[in-house]
């Protein structure tokens, strides 16, 4: 099957669109961008996630030109942008407040890139007639952005930003303000939009779930640096470092010293008296270094005698459950003090659950289940 | 029930006793007759006579007399004049430090605030007259104009029209600020950033988005210069000159000089009924942009 993956960033011929070559920016004394170097390519839908203050809005708002770089440059086409005032990249940004202009219409406030433009009366009306069409905004065209509901203004703030065709499309915090379940739909139409319309999206969140539902790659940032760059799913399964395991899901972390058995594979000794766990990890240690496995609650299997041809077992007892409907977490005790989750589907009733507080547990999980990560 | 009719009748009664009940005794005078006594004019109220006869004695003498007489509607016509044009001057003035006050550090904010509600700590008078040493040809102006070598002959500005429009600009100039300033800080600074991310410059976006979203702000404040400037009696007879005509000095100088206080308030009552359209036009303002907010 050769159907094309859109993987530009695997490409060595692919230009970057969006090229930040060293980029620091200090605020006095503050660093909000530490010398960061990323690629963003065409077509792509990038997310920059991260805690609040770790600088990813001000990232964005140097793409947007509301902010120049303290040192470094940043390349859009292969274009050096730093001269070029914010009206005249061929950047729009959606903002986190969506700025709709209360005393304009919706009409107007979509039109209001197009006018400045100069562009022609009949083109104008055409274009926005067609954003109104793509956002499903065509019956509200009349109304004041004080007129409709939060989500129909963020549709209008999409629109408006969409309308010049960007080569670029900034969204700062696009669905902040909606509730969640308008959040899920509207990311799925922010993902449809952007196929439909080919533009290269960047998108900043702190919402980890956001980030991994819409975007084709994430950023992960702490303290103005990249910590890691990766598909959703790399980012999810093969962590490099403490910090991205942490912050994306959750994770049991297990500290320990690792010890090379054969390629890849380790034993991790993290208690005296307990047999070392088997780990098969990508990332290379070297033996006697400290390091953490971070396993995934769902990857964690629990049951009540020890399972025969487990890689790794080890015993516990159940101290809390929380039940979230689909799902239970079990937070099992182990007679180390570690207390790891575990996950499970809850396929049958409630009632026939088969452990309860208390109980005494079997948690065991592959070789490949978790990642190695150095200190 | 009974305590919303108590809420609301407080004010109505307020209302009643220092507005309508002087409006009526004004109005009762304007349709009276010069005399030579006490209060000077007739008819007064004789309850021997009753009410039929004291209603028959008045009439509209004095006001078909402020049509004849050309002063008067050339004192309005000028008043109006000087009330729009200055109100336009103070909005000029007035809009930039606004402006400045709304886009300073926060922490500034404050003292600026202090700095333009400062001088109504002092006496309006005094700082009229404080003016008439600023401008009169041996003034603190001309002084420096004339040592720093930028004129060799004092300029007479004061007792003229320009002496009239410092001082209304500088007088009234904090209601203008107020009102406009309460708007532009609430402004959003990110629409200012969207526009230009759409493709405006600075100057477009100041006029595209800046001015419609103060416009309630500029409208309230131009009130509030306009309506106090049209009756204006201080500021033209201090600063003003003998050719300076406003309505204010006129009505005034038919009470106190002529004593015809019939005349007077005739005067009195058709300024009044000149200001009720631009406070009209104001009030509806005032309740288009409350709608607005909701």
């Amino acid at each position: 099957m050769t159907a094309s993956v859109f993987e530009p960033w695997n490409d060595p011929e692919a230009k970057p669109l969006i090229h930040f070559q060293n980029v620091t920016k200090r605020f006095g004394e503050f660093t909000a961008i530490d010398n960061l170097t990323i690629d963003i390519y065409e077509r792509e839908f990038y997310a920059l996630l991260g805690p609040s203050g770790c600088g990813k809005t001000t990232l964005m708002r140097m793409l947007a030109g509301f902010e120049t770089p303290t040192e470094g440059k940043i390349f859009l086409a292969g274009q050096d942008i730093a001269p070029v005032p914010p009206n005249k990249r061929a950047v729009n940004m959606m903002f986190q407040s969506y700025a709709l202009f209360p005393h304009l219409s919706i009409w107007e406030n979509i039109a209001f890139g197009l006018k400045r433009e100069g562009m022609a009366k009949a083109d104008i009306q055409q274009r926005v007639e067609e954003m109104l069409r793509l956002t499903r905004l065509e019956k509200f065209a009349r109304r004041k952005p004080h007129q409709i509901s939060g989500g129909q203004r963020q549709r209008v703030a999409l629109a408006r930003s969409l309308a010049k065709a960007p080569k670029l499309l900034l969204l700062d915090e696009p669905l902040g303000a909606l509730d969640k379940k308008l959040r899920q739909d509207t990311q799925f139409e922010l993902m449809d939009i952007q196929e439909k319309t080919g533009t290269t999206f960047v998108i900043v969140t702190h919402d980890q779930e956001e980030a991994m539902t819409v975007a084709s790659r994430v950023a992960v940032m702490d303290h103005g640096k990249i910590i890691q760059v990766a598909t959703p799913d790399r980012i999810y399964e093969t962590p490099n470092s403490v910090y991205v395991a942490d912050f994306i899901g959750d994770v049991n972390l297990i500290e320990g010293t690792a010890r090379p058995t054969g390629s890849d594979t380790y034993a991790m000794s993290w208690h005296e008296g307990l047999p070392p766990l088997k780990v098969q990890s990508p990332n290379s240690l070297s033996d006697g270094q400290k390091c953490h496995l971070a396993i995934r609650p769902e990857k964690v299997a629990i049951n009540a005698e020890k399972p025969a041809d487990a890689d790794n077992a080890v015993q516990g007892r159940i101290l809390d459950i929380a039940y979230l409907g689909n799902i239970s977490t079990y937070h099992v005790e182990l007679p180390t003090g570690a207390v790891i989750k575990a996950q499970t589907a809850n396929t049958r009733r409630i009632a026939r659950r088969a452990f309860t507080w208390e109980d005494t547990v079997w948690l065991s999980w592959t070789a490949t289940a978790g990642v190695l990560l150095a200190e | 029930m009974m305590r919303r009719f108590f809420l609301i009748a407080i004010p109505y009664a307020w209302l009643l006793a220092l507005f309508l009940v002087p409006f009526a005794i004004v109005l009762k005078i304007s349709l009276s007759d010069y005399a030579v006594s006490i209060p000077p004019y007739v008819p007064q109220f004789d309850w021997a006579e009753g009410i039929g006869t004291f209603i028959a004695q008045l009439d509209f003498e004095n006001f078909i007399w402020l049509t004849e007489d050309d002063l008067y509607w050339k004192a309005y016509l000028s008043s109006l004049k000087i009330a729009l044009i200055s109100t336009f001057l103070t909005l000029l003035a007035g809009y930039p430090i606004a402006y400045g006050m709304a886009r300073a550090p926060d922490e500034w904010r404050p003292t600026l605030m202090m700095l333009v509600i400062l001088p109504f700590w002092t006496s309006f008078l005094i700082r009229v007259y404080a003016w008439m040493g600023i401008l009169s040809n041996e003034g603190f102006l001309n002084q420096f104009l004339l040592w720093t070598g930028v004129i060799s002959e004092p300029l007479t500005i004061l007792n003229t029209n320009s002496a009239v429009y410092i001082g209304v600009i500088y007088t009234y100039l904090p209601f203008m600020i107020l009102p406009i300033y309460s708007a532009l800080e609430r402004l959003d600074g990110s629409l200012i950033e969207a526009a230009e991310d759409l493709g405006c410059s600075r100057l477009s976006a100041f006029w595209l988005v800046t001015v419609p979203l103060s416009k309630n702000g500029i409208i309230a404040g131009s009130f509030l210069v306009f309506i106090p400037v049209l009756g204006e009696f201080v500021i033209p007879s201090l600063l003003g000159g003998s050719d300076t005509l406003m309505i204010g000095k006129v009505l005034w100088e038919e009470f106190f000089s002529n004593r015809d206080w019939p005349v007077a308030s005739a005067v009195a009552v058709v300024l009044l009924l000149l200001l009720i359209i631009p406070i009209v036009l104001f009030q509806r303002n005032q309740q288009k942009q409350q709608e607005a907010e909701q």
